[in-house]
């Protein structure tokens, strides 16, 4: 039985590898990475954190949509992600700039999307499009799983949420689904404590959220989400299982949103900064820079050649973004259908009559 | 006072909440957070946290559980996010909410109020700017309001929470901070099911509602220096239909021009120009025109304008019921 089967999630600790100082407590699980590999996980995290705060600061500029932070969901999506074979298929929520761009994405493909324009969720990559509702989208990742078992595809599928998402009735039908399909997916719930302003103790009195896998019949485990380490482990563990078995697993990442839920919210409404400081201790990106310094492998020109690197590729990202042609009224009209309907093709035409036929 | 469309909400809110004690508030993030339009600020720290209650994230749970609580004598108002999200509760709203009186030939009654923020015109993200009044008008058993006024807002909102059955009310998030009037402080009810006519005019009827009538007022200013005189009606309530406020000003005018944000193929314009054809064609000097969203969906910001109705294809359109 792996760690993942044995996990009892109503009573056993939450599986962490690398402490908050960045010392590893549980050898036998870190990952089989190169130096390397863990070298280019702390760049893709500084990277992932440069664009999170341009993206904020663009829309705070007018120049952005309503923008969500992602600081403190690095270790979660980087790690997993680091697990994933780029076939696989990742299905995200709204808050997964890092896998996303882990798996794929061009960085400005994501930011057009919160620029506002459609042609952000059209990539080549394993990515399903950015799901705004909350809790709908892990059915369609189990679906994905589903049908890769029925042809025989050694592809697994991943879904991305919160914890907020838990509540929702869909979840539950996804877990379920998935069980009795034998479907290959993994739950990844970033219970980042909050949803909005609602925390964590009001979704349910459940004493954890991957204990709500029982419910289900499948695997549920809770995860230190801060530790870039055990994600990466447990993501291995979990993408073996619905690879080779077609087996389901429930993860609980347990992490922090550091920034507001969007641009449009205040979260000093609703937490203080004190507790926000106390989490800042156990900062993801902090802790694998603790790491790489105890094992000799950072150095303050690396990390300041990385910071340069992670700019460039931000500032190339906006400059294409920005760039992008504006919508055209075709564009609205012609990926309704296939083929357009008479209604849409007469009110296209009525409609460039306002715009001196665009 | 002077309010807002947002302030006037609060306030009835406020106020209802004190003098029945059966009134309750549910939804995300209404509490604490006093909702993500500061709506419900400061009702949990005035009425508690069993009556201002922030719920799991679960919008079927929201109005499931609302149904048991008015069956049983309380009064839930349950607020959805937004526009978007209501369709996790659709189930509930359809197949139960509308259902229960007639089903249990009145012995069971529903009488919540569902309030949610609609419209587009924000900048926002998907599923953020959608108007789907014709989902719940379309469906028997529920009434279903849109203020366009502070005025309005306070009253209907007061009267929909004190209605003996279910009422749908949707709140033009575009409209919330953007306009002001007096408002009287002590309660009162805006009739539901009175249209109003906002201003008199004899040359086109122009029919909205919601967060459209500011630009209907705008084509209004600028044809009334052209002359041309437009009868201005806000529907305010969406059903039960004001008939008799419409065909009586379409007689009088002879022409009808509707807007409506949503898309166009059977949203509220048609029902509304089958009304008028049935009971009024040989008052009209011309069809009908309804001016629409698209048949798409609502594009994400940077398509947002090019979807939406303004005053440029209303006054388009109302030229073209003046033959000119
Ligand atoms: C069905 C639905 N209801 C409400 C919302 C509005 N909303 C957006 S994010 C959010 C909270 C989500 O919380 P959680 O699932 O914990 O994810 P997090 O935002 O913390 O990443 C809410 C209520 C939504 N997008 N979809």
């Amino acid at each position: 039985m792996s760690l993942i089967e044995s996990f009892n999630p109503l009573t056993d600790p939450m599986i962490q590898v690398m402490n908050e100082s960045g010392e590893i407590v549980r050898p036998d699980l870190m990952p089989n990475w190169s130096t390397e590999k863990i070298k280019e996980a702390y760049a893709t995290m500084i990277l992932v954190r440069v664009a999170d705060a341009k993206f904020t600061n663009m829309q705070r500029q007018g120049r952005c949509g309503t923008y969500p932070s992602v600081e403190g969901h690095e270790a979660i999506q980087i790690g997993s992600g680091f697990e994933l074979q780029k076939t696989d298929w990742v299905f995200p929520a709204f808050r997964e700039l890092p896998i996303c761009y882990v798996h794929g994405m061009p960085l400005e493909k994501i930011l057009l999307y919160w620029l506002g324009n459609e042609w952000g969720s059209h990539t080549d990559a394993c990515v399903a499009p950015v799901s705004i509702p909350v809790g709908s989208h892990m059915l369609h990742a189990v679906g994905y799983a589903w049908a890769m078992r029925l042809q025989k595809k050694p592809v697994i599928t991943v879904s991305y949420f919160g914890d907020g998402a838990t509540s929702e009735g869909d979840f539950y039908e996804a877990m379920n689904f998935a069980g009795v399909n034998k479907a290959g997916s993994i739950f990844m719930c970033q219970n980042n404590n909050y949803a909005i302003s609602t925390p964590r103790s009001k979704q349910t009195v459940a004493k954890t959220l991957a204990q709500k896998a029982i419910s289900a019949g499948i695997p549920g485990v809770v995860v230190d989400g801060l530790d870039i380490f055990a994600m990466a482990t447990v993501t291995k563990l979990a993408a073996d299982r619905a690879r080779n078995n077609n087996e389901p697993t429930l993860i609980e990442a347990i992490n922090y949103r550091y920034g507001n839920h969007t641009t449009s919210d205040d979260s000093g409404r609703y937490r203080t900064k004190e507790e926000v400081e106390e989490w800042r201790k156990k900062d993801p990106v902090m802790r694998l820079k603790l790491y790489l310094q105890k094992n000799n492998l950072w150095s303050e020109a690396w990390e300041q050649k990385i910071r340069e690197d992670a700019d460039v590729k931000v500032r190339a990202a906006v400059e294409i973004g920005e760039n992008f042609p504006v919508q055209t009224v075709d564009e609205i009209f012609d990926y309704m259908y296939e083929k357009p309907t008479p209604a849409l093709i007469e009110q296209k035409e009525y409609l460039k009559g306002f715009l001196g036929n665009q | 006072m002077i309010l807002t469309i947002a302030d006037a909400i609060s306030l009835a809110l406020k106020q209802e909440m004190a003098h029945d004690s059966t009134v309750m508030l549910m939804g995300e993030d209404v509490g604490v957070g006093g909702g993500v339009f500061r709506i419900s600020d400061g009702l949990q720290k005035l009425y508690g946290a069993e009556r201002v209650i922030d719920t799991p994230l679960a919008e079927s749970g929201i109005v499931g559980t609302a149904i048991g609580l008015a069956m049983a004598g309380m009064k839930p108002i349950c607020e959805m996010q937004f526009d978007g999200f209501v369709y996790p509760a659709f189930d509930q709203i359809v197949s139960h909410v509308a259902r229960m009186r007639n089903r249990t030939r009145g012995k069971l009654t529903c009488p919540l109020v569902i309030r949610f923020p609609y419209s587009g015109g924000v900048r926002a993200l998907e599923h953020h700017s959608e108007s789907p009044e014709v989902y719940y008008i379309h469906t028997p058993g529920l009434k279903v309001v849109c203020p366009s006024t502070p005025y309005d807002a306070k009253g209907l909102l007061v009267a929909a929470i004190r209605d003996p059955d279910p009422v749908i009310f949707m709140e033009p998030k575009k409209l919330y901070r953007a306009i002001k009037e007096e408002v009287p402080e002590e309660e009162y009810t805006v009739e539901i099911g009175k249209a109003r006519v906002m201003i008199e005019g004899s040359d086109v009827t122009v029919i909205g509602w919601g967060a459209m009538i500011p630009t209907v007022l705008k084509a209004q200013n600028i044809l009334a220096k052209e002359g041309i005189s437009l009868e201005v009606i806000d529907l305010r309530t969406l059903s039960p239909l004001d008939t008799e406020t419409i065909l009586e000003s379409v007689t009088k005018t002879g022409r009808c021009v509707i807007i409506q944000e949503a898309p166009r193929t059977c949203g509220f314009a048609a029902e509304i120009s089958a009304l008028i054809m049935e009971k009024a064609l040989f008052s009209l000097q011309a069809p009908v025109e309804r001016v629409t969203g698209f048949d798409t969906v609502m594009p994400l910001l940077k398509g947002e304008d090019l979807y939406l109705p303004n005053e440029v294809r209303l006054i388009d359109g109302i030229r073209k019921v003046m033959g000119r």
